[in-house]
């Protein structure tokens, strides 16, 4: 067995209404793009456990007018959840664009796989239908804090102090 | 941990690194005020003062808005720490199924070499 380094995942708000994820995979783009298109294994990585996700049943018909629906349980949740949507696209071991249609104003989620030296670059682009639409994802779901969540709050803290503290006219 | 995060942090503390700029911190925390306005209270060029600007709405610090012909300056911290906080959570997301499905990647690899 061959020591794999971990590739680093980016993550950045391209646009005002898209966000980009990207990864590089040690394997060509038809392995990479396999495991995105049996139902059999995207159960094994959609849903990481580190986030106590379970996976319920698993769906996806990985061509162009499929559908997919993935269905998992949450400790915190007595029900169990559902994302699905369609496939609007499906180019074999090249692109893969789908819908997510769980709530209102989803996000189309373009993947492509872009196979150099035998390694693969896996770029995700989840186009919101609007710059509001993206704001309010991000505003209903900010309440939690990240990795980074100490460093925002020595940042959040060191600017509270200098916009609170030193105003003459100002309160507290 | 995901990288433009990192990059986000970094700005931030570059851009409070220095004392004029934390000074226009503490004087947009009062009002809102345009980049003349700020100019002119610490004695500054236009273009230094746009500068100082800038470096603060690069870290998310500031935001400015250009009304009829003047840019308006406000603060812009509280935006930026959600969002990025939402983007590190969604990054660490995808950084976990990514990190699973490197594990799949490695088996199919494994599998089809023994065929």
């Amino acid at each position: 067995m061959s020591a794999t380094v971990k590739n680093p995942t980016t993550v950045a708000r391209t646009s005002e209404r898209e966000l980009t994820v990207t990864r590089t995979f040690n394997a060509p783009a038809h392995i990479v793009f396999e495991a995105w298109s049996k139902p059999e294994l995207i159960m094994r990585w959609w849903v990481p456990e580190s986030f106590g996700f379970s996976f319920v049943s698993c769906d996806a018909d990985v061509r162009t007018g499929g559908t997919y629906r993935f269905v998992f349980r949450h400790p915190d949740f007595e029900q169990p959840m559902a994302f699905f949507g369609r496939y609007l696209e499906v180019i074999p071991n090249a692109r893969i664009v789908l819908t997510n249609e769980e709530g209102g104003d989803g996000p189309i989620t373009t993947v492509t796989f872009e196979e150099r030296d035998g390694k693969t670059l896996l770029v995700l682009r989840e186009l919101y239908p609007s710059k509001q639409a993206l704001d309010d994802a991000i505003a209903s779901g900010s309440s939690s804090t990240g990795g980074a969540g100490e460093q925002f709050d020595l940042l959040d803290e060191v600017i509270g102090r200098l916009t609170h503290v030193q105003h003459p006219h100002g309160t507290r | 941990m995901v990288q433009s995060q990192r990059a986000h942090l970094d700005a931030a503390f570059a851009a409070i690194s220095d004392a004029t700029r934390r000074g226009i911190l503490e004087r947009l925390a009062d009002s809102d005020a345009s980049i003349t306005d700020l100019a002119e209270q610490f004695r500054m060029t236009l273009t230094g003062m746009k500068k100082h600007v800038g470096v603060l709405e690069q870290a998310g610090l500031v935001t400015t808005e250009k009304v009829w012909r003047v840019r308006t300056c406000k603060l812009g911290a509280r935006r930026l720490r959600e969002e990025a906080a939402w983007i590190a959570r969604y990054g660490q997301l995808w950084d976990a199924r990514f990190d699973a499905l490197d594990n799949v990647v490695e088996d199919l690899k494994r599998e089809k070499k023994r065929k």
